[in-house]
């Protein structure tokens, strides 16, 4: 049996590297990416804690996370094409038309 | 056993999360990212977390991938746009916070986990099965599910709205 707080630390990691994905790019898909990155980080979290107090509670709220996760892609990647068509750029400085 | 799966599914996990960050090519960042979500998968079945597992196969490893992959290879990307990252400064910025985010995250854990004796819990034999997350999703969930298939319509809706051409 392999300690909680192991996989604690390991869903830490990668919710870290996804933060600085989603920092350091401009490509607005890879930002994306990183997104899903640090949803699945945060499943993993919810798993091992399930698993830890033996209740399946938590293996029902990650199966919902995945369906909001699968919306937000299909919206996003849609928001995406017409951020595209409208700017000829994936680049997401680009995306300036509402900054002060 | 269970020790030895653990080790070598987080090390590719984590290993193809950095590729997914440090790729210049969104492609090869897509296929990356593939993997470690193969590998979280894997994880899921240590955990025993069976129906899960294979959810996140076909969901996240399926369909969300192809559709990434699909917008990107849509996109029609000249070679300029893969890398360009200007800002210097928001980069060094960026390493510093994540860093200390990680640290905040392993001081918190040492707090509270770290080096207590975990005992298990008793674990049912049907524990992550479909049958027996089945029966608590139409039990006990059964608000939750409908109000999940109902964002799944309203996403769906949104977004052939949103990716349709004007005329």
């Amino acid at each position: 049996m392999v300690p909680v707080s192991y996989y604690i630390l390991l869903s830490g990691v990668l919710f870290s590297i996804g933060v600085l994905g989603f920092l350091i790019r401009r490509n607005v898909i890879v930002v994306f990416m990183s997104v899903e990155l640090m949803l699945n980080a945060a499943n993993l979290a919810i798993i091992a804690f399930a698993r830890n107090i033996g209740s399946l509670t938590g293996q029902v709220i990650v199966f919902l996370v995945m369906t909001v996760a699968a919306a937000e892609v299909g919206v996003g990647l849609a928001i995406i094409m017409m951020f595209y068509r409208n700017k000829k750029s994936v680049n997401v400085d680009d995306g300036n038309l509402m900054k002060w | 056993m269970e020790f030895i799966f653990f080790i070598i599914l987080s090390l590719i996990a984590v290993i193809s999360a950095l590729m997914v960050i440090l790729q210049r090519n969104p492609i090869h960042s897509a296929l990356s990212l593939i993997v470690t979500l193969g590998s979280i998968a894997g994880l899921f079945i240590v955990l025993k977390a069976f129906f899960l597992a294979f959810i996140q196969i076909i969901v996240y490893a399926g369909a969300v991938m192809i559709l990434f992959i699909f917008v990107i290879m849509l996109l029609t990307l000249r070679k300029d746009e893969f890398g360009q990252e200007k800002r210097k400064f928001q980069r060094i910025f960026a390493i510093i916070f994540s860093a200390f985010f990680l640290i905040e995250l392993f001081i918190i854990t040492n707090y509270t986990f770290f080096g207590k004796t975990e005992k298990i819990l008793f674990t049912p034999a049907d524990f992550g099965t479909p049958q027996a997350l089945g029966r608590l999703l139409f039990t006990d969930y059964l608000l939750p599910f409908e109000i999940a298939s109902i964002l799944l319509l309203i996403a769906m809706v949104g977004a052939i709205f949103l990716a349709r051409r004007e005329e």
